[in-house]
C-alpha cells in the first residue's frame, strides 16, 4: 500500500532533476564573483533546505506518534530523520568543496550557517544510537518521538545562537543587499530546490515501501512457521 | 489525587535528602571540577586566565562536571523501583519533572558555589566578576536542569545509559555554551568586567530556558508509561 503513487512520483522527480541539471549548466549565467564553482550552490542549498525541512517534518511526524500512540507515524518520523542526515552528508560535503573553491579552506568556522548546520548534523547523528539503545519496541518508537520533537525545538534555536556569535558580518551568496539574486539564477534555484524537494520525498516513500515489504514478509514467515532468515533485525521500526 | 504542589516538594525532598545521605553526586562532581581546572594549568600552561580562555576554561569543566550528576540523576529511580512507585502514585507526572529537574538546578548551583570560588582564586586577578557571572551561570544552570533531566530519564532506561547522556546532551547543549560563554567572556576581561551584549545574550538563556523547560513540561507524561 506504501508502492501507491511511486511510479508517476519516480518519473516526476527524475525529469524535475534533469530539468534542474540543465538549467544549473545551460541557462544559468556565470557568477561574475566566483565563476563556474558558484553552480554548486544550486546543489548545496537546495540540499540543506530540504534536509531542514525534513527534520522539521520528521518532529512534526513524532508529535503526531505521540498525539495518536500510532507506530505508523514512528516509522515516517525515523524515515524523515533518516533520509535528512544522508541529505547532511551531502550538504556537508558540497559546503566544504564550495568553502575551498572559494575561500581556499575546507572548513570556515566564520561562516554562521555551515557550522549552525553541523551541529544540527551532530545532534541528528545521535539519533541512531539514542534509539537503537533502547531494546522495547513500544519505548524505542516514544523515545525516538521525544528525541525527534526536542530536536526540532533545537534546530532554530540552534541557528540563532550560531549567528549571533558571529562577531562580522560575512557576504551571502543568497539574499545579498543588491536584491537578491537575478531572475535565471532565481528560477534555476527554485527548480533545484523543487527537485532535491521531490527527490527526498521520492527516497523516503521508497523506504517506507521497502520496510513494508519486508515487514509482511516477516509477519508471512511468523504465520507459516518458517525460521526467518539473520535474525533479529536492527533495521527499526517494522511498518504495518 | 495529590496537589502537584505537595507531589512536587515530596519528591524534590526526597531527592535532596536522599543525596544529603548518600553524598553519591556533588563530591564527585566538586572534585572532577576542580582536577580539571589543574589539567587545564598544565594543558594551557597559563597560570593566570582571561577573557574567552577563562569562560571556556569554566563553562567546559561545568558542563562536564554537571554531566557526571546528570548520569546519575535517574540512577535510584530505575535500580530501587522508584519510577514504579511515581507510576502507582495518584499524582501528576509534570510534578516528577519539575521536581527531578529543581534537584539537579540545586546540583548545579551547589556545584558552582563550591568550583567557581576555586577557580577564581587559582586563575583570576580579582573577584569583581562574580556577580553577574553568578547570574548569567544561574540562568545556563536552569537550561542544563531541563535539557539534562529530559535526556536521563531517556537514557536511564536504555542499554548505554553513561553512553547516551553525554553523547546527546553535548550537542543539545551547544546554543546554551555559545551563550553562555558570549555572556561570561566579557566580564572576564583582563581590565575588569564589562558587558558588551550581556543583556542579549542572557535573553537567549532565558529564551533556551523556556523553550526546553516548555518541551519537558510537553513530553515528560509520554517517558513515564509503560
Amino acid at each position: 500500500m506504501y508502492g501507491n503513487g511511486l511510479k508517476p512520483l519516480s518519473i516526476a522527480t527524475v525529469a524535475t532533476l534533469a530539468l534542474s541539471l540543465s538549467l544549473v549548466f545551460f541557462y544559468a549565467p556565470l557568477d561574475a564573483d566566483q565563476g563556474f564553482i558558484q553552480k554548486i550552490f544550486y546543489l548545496h542549498v537546495p540540499l540543506a533546505i530540504t534536509a531542514l525541512i525534513g527534520f522539521v517534518i520528521g518532529g512534526v511526524f513524532a508529535i503526531l506518534h505521540l498525539r495518536s500512540g500510532d507506530s505508523r507515524w514512528d516509522a515516517y518520523s525515523y524515515v524523515s530523520i533518516h533520509m535528512s542526515v544522508i541529505f547532511g552528508v551531502a550538504v556537508l560535503i558540497t559546503g566544504a568543496i564550495w568553502a575551498k573553491a572559494s575561500w581556499g579552506h575546507w572548513w570556515v568556522w566564520d561562516e554562521p550557517t555551515l557550522v549552525s548546520f553541523l551541529i544540527v548534523f551532530l545532534m541528528y547523528a545521535t539519533y541512531y544510537p539514542f534509539r537503537y539503545a533502547i531494546e522495547d519496541r513500544d519505548r524505542q518508537a516514544r523515545y525516538a518521538s521525544v528525541f525527534a520533537i526536542t530536536a526540532g525545538a533545537f534546530v532554530p534555536l540552534n541557528f540563532m545562537a550560531v549567528r549571533m556569535a558571529e562577531s562580522l558580518v560575512h557576504p551571502r551568496t543568497f539574499a545579498t543587499a543588491e536584491g537578491g539574486l537575478p531572475a535565471e539564477m532565481m528560477l534555476t534555484f527554485l527548480v533545484s530546490l523543487v527537485a532535491m524537494g521531490l527527490l527526498w520525498t521520492t527516497l523516503v516513500k521508497f523506504e517506507l515501501t521497502a520496510k513494508s515489504a519486508s515487514g509482511q514478509l516477516k509477519r508471512l514467515r511468523r504465520a507459516l512457521d518458517a525460521p526467518s532468515s539473520g535474525g533479529a533485525s536492527r533495521v527499526a521500526p517494522e511498518v504495518s | 489525587m495529590t496537589p502537584t504542589r505537595v507531589a512536587f516538594s515530596a519528591l524534590l525532598g526526597k531527592d535532596l535528602r536522599t543525596e544529603l545521605r548518600t553524598l553519591q553526586s556533588l563530591p564527585a562532581m566538586a572534585l572532577f571540577a576542580v582536577t580539571t581546572f589543574v589539567i587545564f594549568r598544565f594543558g594551557l600552561d597559563r597560570t593566570a586566565l582571561s577573557g574567552s580562555l577563562a569562560a571556556g576554561v569554566l563553562w567546559v569543566t561545568l558542563l562536564f562536571a554537571a554531566i557526571l550528576g546528570i548520569n546519575r540523576l535517574f540512577v535510584a529511580e530505575r535500580e530501587e523501583g522508584g519510577f514504579d512507585a511515581v507510576r502507582l502514585a495518584p499524582i501528576d507526572r509534570t510534578a516528577v519533572f519539575a521536581a527531578k529537574a529543581a534537584a539537579l538546578l540545586v546540583y548545579l548551583v551547589a556545584l558552582e558555589l563550591i568550583t567557581v570560588p576555586i577557580f577564581a582564586i587559582f586563575f583570576l586577578d580579582s573577584a569583581a566578576a562574580l556577580p553577574p557571572l553568578a547570574l548569567a551561570l544561574l540562568l545556563a544552570d536552569l537550561g542544563l536542569a531541563a535539557t539534562g533531566t529530559l535526556i536521563s530519564s531517556m537514557a536511564v532506561n536504555s542499554r548505554a545509559r553513561d553512553l547516551l547522556t553525554p553523547l546527546v546532551l553535548l550537542p543539545l547543549a551547544v546554543p546554551l555554551s555559545i551563550a553562555t560563554t558570549g555572556a561570561i567572556e566579557p566580564l572576564l576581561g583582563v581590565g575588569g568586567p564589562t558587558y558588551e551584549r550581556f543583556g542579549t545574550w542572557l535573553a537567549v538563556l532565558g529564551l533556551y530556558d523556556l523553550i526546553f523547560l516548555l518541551v519537558g513540561y510537553a513530553v515528560f507524561d509520554f517517558l513515564l508509561e509503560d
